[in-house]
This record gives C-alpha cells, sequence and structure tokens, in this order.
C-alpha cells in the first residue's frame, strides 16, 4: 500500500524514540497493543510542576503507521498541559499523517497511549485515574 | 552499478532470459501460424516449434514429448489434474489426499472438490514443513484415487520426499500428482526415478514467459488420463482444448533446456550466494531459519527477525523486493498460513521475509540486501517496546496485554 509522505517522514525520521525513567514520580507511562495483533506502543511524558508536559518519548512495535502516530504524538504532547493532551483526538492524527482507514487502528491506539500515559501519571500522583469514555474498541 | 529495488522475489517470478526472449520473437510475428492449421506452411511450422518445445521440456523432466499438456500455467495444471483425476477415476473412489502447505491452486481446488461430495484429508508437517510419511499411508483408503503433494514449497523452498511418496503411492494403486511449480528448472527432476504420475510446473518460475504451462500427464504404467476441465477443439490429446500458445510454449521449451544446460553452473553459483546471505543475516540475534535447511531448494531462504513487526519491517527493507509471511488483507494481517503449519506463532510469522535468488542475481546486490536488512532490523528493534524487554529479561508471556 502507498504510504503518505508524512508517514514515511516520520518513519524515516522518528521524533523522540527512546525511554524516560518509569521509577520517577512525574513521569507516566502507557503501554498499550498486544505483539499477537502487531502492534504494541510505549509512550511516556515527564510533567513539570505546572502540569506541562515537558518531555515524551516513545517505543513502537508496529507497521509505519503505528510508528508514525506515536511519534507525531509525541511532538504534540511536548509542551501541552496535562489536560490538552487528554483532548487530543485520534482522528486529528488520522487527518495529519493521511492514514487510510485501514490504518485508523494506529491513531486509537497513539490516543490510548497517551491517555494510559496520563493516567499512570495521575495515579502515581494521587489522583483518580480519568474514565477514558469513548473508547473506540 | 546497483539498480535499486534489488529483485529477491524469484519465487513469485522470474524475470524473462534474454535468450528465451530471442527464441519466442519470431513466433509472434513472421511465423504466427496456428498449430493446428494442417493444411499450409504457417500451421506446420507452429506445430514443428512446439513439437521441438516438446522434446526440450521432456530431456529436462526425463518423460516422453507426447505426455505434456500444455496449459495456461500451473494454476491450470493444478485444477486439470485435480479435477480431472477426480472426474476420470470417479468410479474408483472419491478420495484425495494433501497437506495444509500446499498452494492455494491446490487447497483451493480441494475445497472445490469437498463441495463435489469429494473427501479430501489434509496431512499436517512437522516443524521442518515435511510431511510424515506414516501419517501419508495412514490415511489412505480403499476410495483413496489421487496423493497430491507437492515437490518443493513456495514459501520456505522446502523439498518433500516425493520418492518415498510414490512408492507409497505405488504400493496401493494410487495416482501420485506433485504441484513442482518451484522445484522444475531448478533442480533435478525425473518423473521416471521421482515415480510421478501428474506433474504441474510453469515457465515464468524459470526464466520463461508469463501464461504457460505444462501438466505432465503419464501415458505408460499406469496410462493416467484426465477429463478436461474446457470444452472445445480437443486439442492436447481431448485434455486440454484452445489454440496453443506457440510463442509461450517455444519459450517454455527454451527455458528448459536453459535450465537442463545451466543447471549446475546456477545451482553452485546461486546456492553460495544464498549461504552467504543466510548466514549473514543469522548474525543477527534472534533470527530463524523458517523450515528445513536440509531438505530445501537451493535459491530460497526464509527468515523470522523476532521483535520487528512484519509490514513495518517490509517498509525498512523498501530498496528489496522481497515477500513477508503476512498477507495484508484488508484491515486485518493474516499471518502465512504455511508458517503458521510450520508451528511458527504469529509474531514469528509476521516478522518472516523470504529471499528468492535467482541466475541473475549478483554478489554485489547480496552484500547490499545483508546491509540493508541489519540496519532494517536494528533499526526496528531500537524502536520496539519488545525488543527492550526482551534485553531487559521480561518474560513477554508474563504481561497482561490489552487485546484490541
Amino acid at each position: 500500500m502507498a504510504y503518505s509522505d508524512k508517514v514515511i517522514d516520520h518513519y524515516s525520521n522518528p521524533r523522540n524514540v527512546g525511554t524516560l525513567d518509569k521509577a520517577k514520580a512525574n513521569v507516566g507511562t502507557g503501554l498499550v497493543g498486544a505483539p499477537e495483533c502487531g502492534d504494541v506502543m510505549r509512550l511516556q511524558i515527564e510533567v513539570d510542576e505546572n502540569q506541562i508536559i515537558t518531555d515524551a518519548k516513545f517505543k513502537t512495535f508496529g507497521c509505519g503507521s503505528a510508528i508514525a502516530s506515536s511519534s507525531l504524538a509525541t511532538e504534540w504532547l511536548k509542551g501541552k498541559s496535562v489536560d490538552e493532551a487528554m483532548t487530543i483526538d485520534n482522528m486529528a492524527i488520522v487527518e495529519e499523517l493521511a492514514l487510510p482507514p485501514v490504518k485508523i487502528h494506529c491513531s486509537v491506539l497513539a490516543e490510548d497511549a497517551i491517555k494510559s500515559a496520563i493516567n499512570d501519571y495521575r495515579v502515581k500522583n494521587g489522583l483518580p485515574a480519568l474514565e477514558l469514555a469513548g473508547s473506540h474498541h | 552499478m546497483l539498480t535499486l529495488p534489488i529483485y529477491l522475489d524469484n519465487n513469485a517470478t522470474t524475470p524473462l532470459d534474454p535468450r528465451v526472449l530471442d527464441a519466442m520473437l519470431p513466433y509472434m510475428t513472421k511465423m504466427f501460424g496456428n498449430a493446428a492449421s494442417r493444411n499450409h506452411a504457417f500451421g506446420w511450422q507452429a506445430e514443428e516449434a512446439v513439437d521441438y518445445a516438446r522434446d526440450q521440456i521432456a530431456a529436462l523432466i526425463n518423460c516422453s514429448p507426447k505426455e505434456i499438456i500444455f496449459t495456461s500455467g500451473a494454476t491450470e495444471s493444478d485444477n486439470l489434474a485435480i479435477k480431472g483425476v477426480f472426474e476420470m477415476y470417479a468410479s474408483k473412489g472419491n478420495h484425495i489426499i494433501t497437506a495444509t502447505t500446499e498452494h492455494k491452486a491446490v487447497l483451493d481446488t480441494c475445497k472445490h472438490i469437498e463441495k463435489q461430495g469429494g473427501k479430501v484429508t489434509y496431512l499436517q508437517v512437522d516443524s521442518e514443513g515435511l510431511i510424515d510419511l506414516q501419517q501419508l499411508e495412514d490415511a489412505i483408503t480403499d476410495k483413496t484415487i489421487l496423493i497430491s503433494l507437492m515437490y518443493a514449497n513456495n514459501e520456505v523452498g522446502v523439498i518433500q520426499p516425493v520418492r518415498e511418496i510414490s512408492r507409497i503411492a505405488k504400493k496401493h494403486g494410487i495416482l501420485f500428482f506433485t504441484d513442482a511449480t518451484q522445484a522444475v528448472g531448478k533442480i533435478p527432476v525425473d518423473v521416471e526415478s521421482d515415480g510421478i504420475d501428474l506433474m504441474a510446473f510453469s515457465a515464468h518460475k524459470m526464466y520463461g514467459p508469463k501464461g504457460v504451462g505444462a501438466l505432465y500427464v503419464r501415458r505408460k504404467n499406469p496410462r493416467v488420463k484426465v477429463t478436461a476441465q474446457m470444452d472445445g477443439g480437443g486439442h492436447e490429446r481431448g485434455m486440454r482444448s484452445g489454440t496453443l500458445n506457440v510463442p509461450g510454449i517455444v519459450g517454455l521449451g527454451k527455458a528448459c533446456e536453459l535450465a537442463r544446460q545451466d543447471m549446475a553452473s546456477d545451482t553452485a553459483r546461486i546456492s553460495a550466494m544464498r549461504d552467504r546471505l543466510e548466514k549473514e543475516l543469522l548474525t543477527i540475534e534472534e533470527s530463524y531459519v523458517n523450515g528445513s535447511r536440509e531438505h530445501r531448494l537451493p535459491h530460497v531462504s526464509n527468515i523470522s527477525f523476532k521483535y520487528v513487526e512484519g509490514e513495518g519491517l517490509m517498509m525498512g527493507v523498501k530498496d528489496l523486493a522481497v515477500s513477508s509471511g503476512s498477507a495484508c488483507t484488508s484491515a486485518s494481517l493474516e499471518p502465512s498460513y504455511v508458517l503458521k503449519a510450520l508451528g511458527l506463532s504469529d509474531d514469528l510469522a509476521h516478522s518472516s521475509l523470504r529471499f528468492g535468488l535467482s541466475r541473475f542475481t549478483t554478489d554485489e546486490e547480496i552484500d547490499f540486501a545483508i546491509n540493508h536488512v541489519k540496519e532494517a532490523v536494528a533499526k526496528l528493534r531500537d524502536m520496539s517496546p519488545l525488543w527492550e524487554m526482551f534485553k531487559e529479561g521480561i518474560d513477554l508471556n508474563s504481561i497482561e496485554w490489552a487485546e484490541h
């Protein structure tokens, strides 16, 4: 299948690949997907005292669209507040990367990874986990 | 000078050998006659060319020229053999034995037979991709009319024990058909010493043109007949009607002649390159060869790279034309049924690449392929959370994955 230029760009030059120290209280980690489904995403955020995401890293096992979706997500997360980050919608990723219908699940997974990382951060800091309403599956 | 992408998908199809093209060209323009035209020189010329091709083919597989039925390719030959035997020998029985790793042209034809009231046994293979001869013999009933087992597999290159299979078939008075599409022209195939009754093969897998193939149908000990699957002019001894594809047949003949002449030297060169490619790729951690390495075609290597995802890997090796163990069907990635039959887990099946070399593959291309794959795997593993977990000694089976 033909990939969009943006997917190819993120796949060829992925932004923010790496690992943050998950033991730190201000680091939230989201691990979503399953190996037998062909995609696993791990997305991490580091949050400062003003609830601003100062760093974001990812590692993804998956197709080019999954790698691009998580790479793009880390770009968008940096500099956002945690509350703003919660509003990132998978369809924005679909639009930005021009994902075809069969690859929409990659963007859903990226959104799940963001929310899962935020919740991990919240729980670590004594806040209740947010209900992940509107889950797409 | 390397031209990218590099073609290493020669189990899918091979380029036409220029020597084959040269042989074919006159039969497309000046000598365009219909081989069935009996009353003028155009027809005689065409018939002569077809007869010459029959001789070239017969010499390669050690049969009589009269035992060659020309078809449009291996898929048609598979259909003609299985459906043709099922119909011709209906009074003897209705049971066919095949295996789960056969090509779709055989498996889907067998499914068709089942819809027609036939019974089909699908033999399992072991982790090497080989059938069990005892299981084969145990599957035989008094209704069994045909054993259909491929000579060599298209995905992993594994060669079945054809002589032992034919001995069992003979012992029980059952016909033995083999889809030898991947084998003919690549390794010595001899219908006499192999004990084959029917055999399908195709030109475009051995540097010939697409759209032409043949079915070998034994005429002596025993005399085999198949019911035609197309009605028409009664060409090819009544087994396959339709005006003969003269240029294609000339190409198939020439391809067989070249295969016979060059097989030993081609194989020595190609297998040395394949072995070097494989040895280098196996230096990558957690990489595995799929299927038997001992009983295997000389030009194929199928390797899984654990902890990288198949589609991502294909994207990473964009300068190579290879096949992967994933068939990207609509929304979901389906792992190869052949690799699954060998017992591979979905993730290993997904992360496999099939390398198929040809007589036109060069050492320089192999060098490039080695580096390209190594780089792609390393890059994807750097990005893979599974690889990181594996490196930290975490058992991936201990994690509760959120299925999606």
